[in-house]
């Protein structure tokens, strides 16, 4: 059939000629690839020392950000949980009580928000579904660990640091 | 025999010994390091300054590993298997003339540690029974990967030695001694009435298939098929661990060493270089530039076994034997001819 793409390349077996039978010559050839390979730049990155440059929009490990006051962004909503695809997010809701108005910003607060990393798949959607800007995923890579239970993050992992006076 | 006689063969074992030593661990880093450089890594650098521990690290990490010797083999043959093809490695180097005799007062201390008049024979012998140790450890390991393995290099040893008895033969034709100190003692210098002295310039085909076949003595890559782990695992030395696998993999760095060695003293000329004698310098100090010299083709050599390693695919089985039966021993045959017919025209002239 004729080709559409106009690529179509039809191969055709030779038989061997003399000097590529007796093989030297390509290994010489080879030979002579290798040893330039060996004074070209090494593509290694040192890792723990150096990283690899990242994008702008990377998305690395969660934090739960607080506003310009020090206060606690997140009103336990549960919007994160319900877009998370890999079911990686749960949390607890409480109420806020009189004198912890600097602690949370609004009357309803996540007592308790974990998420499993093992699970999350770092997509992004509860950075998305969050209506209160308080997720976003702009931490460093996710370290290795022994145990499972390790892996739970929960807020004393997730939360930023309080602001400095 | 006298003492000091003896005190001085004691020495030269032990340094040679100790050298063949080093010079195995440190190719081991030397081969890691080639790999990454051909590959654009950098090959281990962490344990120390460019990762010169390294050998240490791992000799240790051997030592410390749980040895385990599986309930179904043999466990006399198992343990001697390492033992042996470690031995035949290491005493190969025992003829090999490492530099011109050193004269200290009245004593002329030769450089060698067994200068025997059948010097080729001895390696010849040496190299055979290297496959020992690799067909007792895949036999004893009673594993079917294992015996696969020691079978494959114990068929392409015997097929190698062939071609590489052959090559050897023309290069006695031409040298007319087994001996290796005067193989070594003929290629004086560099160029010796009105041609070049060392023996690769009138044997150039016989020190091709000399290459080839002892990259297959080795057990190298392209020729590594005993040991070719996409097939067999680990070939012969599946079943080894511990120490007992650092010997092997020990001994086939030993014998890169060695092989090394006996090709430059073969044909490049051993501890001889060019313009020795016209540079006017005592006679001892020609003797331990010659010991240098030696050693940096031995270095050449096992650079380019590793070169060849990182550049070569492995040879497919049929394609090993066809090499070994239907080109390498013709052609050595061939070259045993015309050798002759060039030494008797080279006569009548």
């Amino acid at each position: 059939m004729e080709s559409l793409s106009n690529r179509k390349k039809v191969l055709e077996q030779k038989p061997m000629s003399f000097g590529e039978k007796i093989y030297l010559p390509s290994i010489a050839k080879g030979l002579a690839i290798t040893f330039k390979h060996i004074f070209k730049k090494r593509e290694t990155i040192f890792y723990p020392e150096e990283l690899r440059p990242m994008s702008e929009n990377w998305r690395g490990l969660h934090s739960l950000k607080r506003d310009e006051n020090g206060k606690e962004r997140c009103t336990a909503c549960g919007l994160c949980a319900l877009a998370c695809p890999a079911e990686a997010i749960t949390m607890e809701a409480a109420e806020r009580k009189k004198g912890e108005e600097n602690l949370y910003r609004e009357e309803k607060y996540a007592a308790v928000y974990e998420i499993n990393m093992l699970r999350c798949i770092f997509c992004g959607l509860c950075e998305e579904a969050c209506p209160k800007e308080a997720i976003y995923l702009d931490g460093p890579f996710l370290e290795a660990d022994y145990l499972r239970k390790d892996f739970i993050f929960g807020k004393d992992k997730l939360v930023e640091e309080p602001l400095k006076p | 025999m006298e003492l000091t006689f003896v005190i001085e063969k004691v020495v030269l074992v032990s340094v040679i010994f100790l050298i063949t030593l080093g010079i195995a661990a440190y190719s081991t880093l030397a081969e890691r390091k080639i790999a990454g450089y051909i590959q654009g890594r950098v090959g281990p650098h962490r344990a120390g300054p460019f990762g010169v521990f390294q050998p240490l690290a791992d000799g240790g990490k051997m030592f410390f590993k749980e040895e385990i010797i599986p309930s179904q083999s043999n466990p006399f043959l198992f343990i001697a298997a390492p033992c042996l093809a470690l031995l035949t490695a290491s005493i190969g180097s025992a003829v090999i003339p490492w530099g011109q005799d050193v004269t200290i007062g009245d004593r002329v201390i030769q450089l060698q540690v067994a200068n025997i008049n059948v010097g080729i024979l001895y390696i010849f012998g040496v190299v055979s029974l290297g496959v020992y140790g690799i067909m007792i450890a895949g036999w004893s390991s009673n594993n079917k990967y294992s015996l696969m393995g020691s079978v494959r290099a114990a068929s392409q040893n015997i097929s190698y030695e062939i071609a590489m008895g052959l090559s050897l033969i023309a290069l006695l034709m031409v040298t007319q001694t087994l001996s290796l100190r005067e193989i070594a003692e003929q290629q004086n210098g560099f160029w010796q009435n009105g041609w070049f002295s060392w023996n690769f310039f009138c044997q150039p085909i016989g020190f091709l298939i000399f290459l080839v076949c002892s990259f297959a003595e080795c057990n190298r890559t392209p020729f590594d098929l005993p040991e070719s782990e996409n097939e067999l695992v680990a070939g012969y030395h599946t079943e080894y661990s511990g120490f007992k696998l650092g010997a092997f993999l020990f001994s086939e760095y030993i014998n890169m060493f060695v092989s090394s060695a006996v090709m430059s003293t073969l044909y490049f000329g051993g501890y001889n270089f060019p313009f020795m004698n016209d540079l006017g310098l005592s006679a001892n100090i020609i003797a331990v530039l010659g010991v240098l010299f030696l050693f940096a083709k031995i270095f050449f050599f096992i650079f380019f076994f590793m070169w060849i390693r990182w550049t070569v695919p492995r040879f497919r089985y049929d394609q090993l034997m066809n090499l070994g039966w239907k080109v390498l021993i013709p052609l050595s045959i061939a070259n045993i001819v015309v050798t002759g017919i060039w030494i008797t025209v080279k006569d009548l002239l």
